[in-house]
């Protein structure tokens, strides 16, 4: 039995999921390469340099903001209900939240729209940080804040699963899959809360005029507040792959189940109280505050090294199991032609690449030779727009045939798909990280300056910018490919074909029953992550609004 | 719980590596002083900066030793900066303060540390000292609006007997020396070694 069999109308949210979230790639990839081609200097015939802000907050929104969270939570629908084997308590909940959702998400994309297309009566080139006192048509305010409430909505629906399944199961482990989606999505409430509050409480009143001034301090400081533990929104998907998914591909199981646990429990607890590291440049926040923070980012390191490991292990032991030996010639034995596999593998090392940029990223002076350089972008392309993308793309390729009960389709298209994506993504990352260490700076239409000259080291800047867009244009005929195959499948005939894949997914090396059972208490984790954070951000806080929540204050310039 | 020998050994040597990093930021800021941008306690009105340091921008000496540039960045240019050059004195202690009255804006001396955000109603410092005569470009690296993409502009670092010392004129003198000052550049920016001033705060 497929999983579409089991669970029809759970498969159909899960569907309705992850087309929105293609949709939103497809269309933020063509703006990703439009970008490229403008900023080098390819093409600038296409949109003025003003437009160039608008498509790229139309390319940092549907990217970073809707493809990841629409793909999460269908994701996660699936892995709950999956692991519990156990359908969601009401599907009319479930498609209230997904619509939410959508709804927010249509809003916030014609806001931005407006800034392009004359006859909208909206502008939101603000850029996904919508800093204030730039300002945008509250409607973009009202989209955000709508596809942020629904997705809380996903949140509640995976706990109240978890309480059903409990009610019947007291004496059990939580199932890994539903551990990891749960604890995600704690992680994805506490830091909501911070643009929540930034949108809700002073954006949306501020842009309709119910408020005359925010403090551009304070609201930026609630971004980030959100904006680094975003990062683990995204990134513990993909370890939820990484864990319970990479190892069955590679043709193993996975080594450990309980130091998943504790890694998925430290980047709940560690994962907010971050934020500031993302401020070292700013004015008004102390450097003791800074310091503190960096040093809780550093020890963020250690889940993923942790990661690292286990992925490593967990291949190794699977290319074992299929034959391999030898000290790295097990290297050989993995099925580096099944795209689901390749695709989490190049994520991997896109990962590991890119864990050292965010060293440097995270030094608090070090970060002052790369600070809002194209290097920080270059830094995140290969982040979330590897290591995250590529492994949603990659399992899109094991869990699609799962959801429909259709056999994948271009098979041969697919399995090349993933390395044209991490190809391109080394030019063009690579070259990004090179202009940000010359001085180049991010979030500009056309970064030429008569009273600069940028000293790119080796190669020239001519050599560099072909690298990106060449770059860029490989990743846009993968996404093609990726695109393609998907559709195709979506087309094809219901059990026309068997669907050549197996959700069964093997117990791990070394079980839950050996891991304390505190690791599943929620409670003391979520009370031990609030507390952390009072530590982190209370007195920060407390501090800017002393002299009043508004002050000092500016009045809305409409972007 | 059980875990495996390796995966010891693994977390052992991560930690470990955790530390040395946090290890050497440390040593870069206590021991050879490079920190960041802190807070200096003083927070303005964006629509009232003619009560502050800012109503005049431009350089002067505070004393034998250090010189104090105020910067006013703005939708779309830096004053000074812009228009004119600001000058600055070799081998001297040199103070920034930066703030804007609109928007966030961003304040980046390329192939420099003097890299930082400017927020309304905040005062930025940057503090540092240029080991030669050079000419750098300034930069605005945050998104302030339509015209961000034109937000640039210049930093001339000339030997210090070439700013008057008439400490009195908050302005003036980075219009005064300009002159004499232009006809440097060329020569500083002949130069090929980088100065790599310091950060601090």
């Amino acid at each position: 039995m497929t999983y579409v069999d089991d669970f029809p109308g759970e498969a159909r949210v899960v569907r309705t999921a992850l087309a929105i979230a293609f949709a939103s790639i497809g269309l933020g990839g063509a703006l990703g390469v439009l970008q490229a081609l403008y900023r080098t200097g390819y093409d600038r015939s296409l949109f003025s340099a003003v437009d160039y802000y608008s498509i790229l907050t139309a390319h940092g929104v549907l990217m970073a903001l809707v493809f990841t969270t629409f793909f999460i939570v269908g994701l996660f629908a699936w892995g709950v209900t999956r692991s519990l084997d156990t359908g969601l308590r009401d599907l009319r909940f479930t498609w209230g939240w997904l619509g939410l959702m959508t709804l927010g998400t249509v809003l916030a994309f014609v806001s931005v729209l407006g800034g392009i297309v004359g006859w909208i009566p909206t502008h939101a080139a603000v850029l996904y940080t919508f800093y204030a006192p730039l300002e945008a048509s509250p409607t973009f305010y009202l989209g955000l804040a709508l596809l942020i409430v629904g997705s809380w909505g996903a949140g509640v629906d995976y706990v109240l699963a978890l309480r059903d399944w409990r009610a019947d199961n007291p004496d059990e482990r939580i199932p890994l899959q539903t551990f990891m989606a749960v604890a995600t999505m704690l992680l994805w409430f506490v830091c909501t809360l911070g643009v929540a509050v930034e949108v809700v409480v002073f954006l949306l009143p501020w842009s309709l005029g119910l408020i005359p001034r925010v403090d551009p301090l304070l609201t930026r400081t609630l971004f980030w507040y959100f904006g680094h533990a975003v990062v683990y929104f995204w990134l513990l998907p993909a370890y939820f792959v990484w864990y319970t998914i990479f190892p069955k591909l590679s043709g193993g199981r996975l080594f450990s189940d309980p130091l998943a646990r504790v890694v998925f429990v430290l980047f709940l607890v560690l994962s907010t109280p971050v934020g500031v590291h993302h401020q070292y440049g700013d004015p008004g926040l102390s450097q003791g505050l800074k310091f503190v923070q960096m040093t809780s980012t550093y020890f963020i390191l250690l889940p993923s090294l942790l990661t690292a490991f286990t992925v490593v292990a967990s291949m190794e032991h699977g290319a074992r199991q299929r034959g391999g030996e030898g000290r790295f010639g097990w290297l050989r034995a993995l099925p580096w032609e099944k795209p689901s596999f390749s695709g989490i593998a190049l994520a991997g090392l896109a990962f590991a690449a890119s864990g050292f940029g965010g060293m440097v990223n995270a030094g608090l002076n070090v970060n002052a030779l790369v600070h809002n350089t194209m290097w920080v972008p270059g830094h995140f392309h290969l982040t979330v727009g590897t290591a995250v993308a590529l492994t949603f793309m990659a399992i899109t390729y094991w869990l699609l045939p799962q959801l429909s009960g259709k056999r994948l389709r271009l098979r041969t298209l697919a399995a090349v798909q993933p390395y044209l994506w991490f190809v391109g993504m080394v030019f063009m990352s690579n070259a990004m990280h090179r202009v940000g260490l010359a001085g180049v700076p991010r979030r500009t239409s056309e970064p030429q300056y008569e009273q600069v000259l940028f000293n790119t080291p080796i190669a020239t800047m001519g050599e560099l910018h072909l690298q990106t867009v060449g770059g860029a244009l490989l990743l846009f005929v993968s996404l093609l490919c990726f695109l393609a195959v998907v559709v195709s499948t979506w087309l094809g005939d219901r059990g026309a074909e068997p669907i050549a894949v197996s959700g069964h997914i093997p117990e791990a090396l070394s079980g839950p029953e050996h891991s304390p059972r505190i690791l599943d208490d929620f409670r003391v984790w979520v009370a031990l992550t609030l507390l952390l954070l009072l530590i982190a951000y209370g007195p920060p806080l407390a501090a800017m609004v002393q002299n009043g929540l508004f002050a000092p204050g500016s009045a809305p310039i409409p972007a | 719980m059980e875990i495996h020998r390796l995966e010891k050994i693994w977390i052992a040597v991560s930690l470990v590596f955790i530390v040395a990093l946090i290890a050497s930021i440390v040593y870069g800021v206590a021991g050879i002083g490079v920190g960041t941008i802190g807070d200096t306690g003083q927070q303005l009105d964006p629509n009232g900066l003619e009560d502050t340091r800012f109503a005049d921008p431009g350089g002067h000496w505070v004393d034998d030793d250090h010189y104090v540039v105020n910067v006013v960045a703005r939708q779309f240019l830096f004053q000074p900066g812009t228009q004119e050059p600001i000058m600055v004195p070799a081998n001297t202690t040199v103070t920034f303060y930066v703030t804007s009255p609109d928007v966030v804006h961003g304040f980046d001396v390329v192939g420099t540390q003097l890299n930082a955000m400017v927020i309304p109603g905040q005062e930025t410092k940057l503090t540092t000292e240029f080991d030669e005569p050079k000419s750098y470009g300034i930069i605005c690296h945050e998104y302030c609006g339509a015209g961000h993409q034109s937000m640039a502009g210049q930093l001339v670092v000339v030997p210090a007997d070439e700013i008057p010392k008439n400490a009195s004129a908050a302005s003036g003198n980075a219009t005064t020396t300009n002159a004499s000052a232009s006809a440097d550049v060329a020569n500083a920016s002949a130069q090929a070694s980088v100065a790599t001033p310091e950060v601090s705060a």
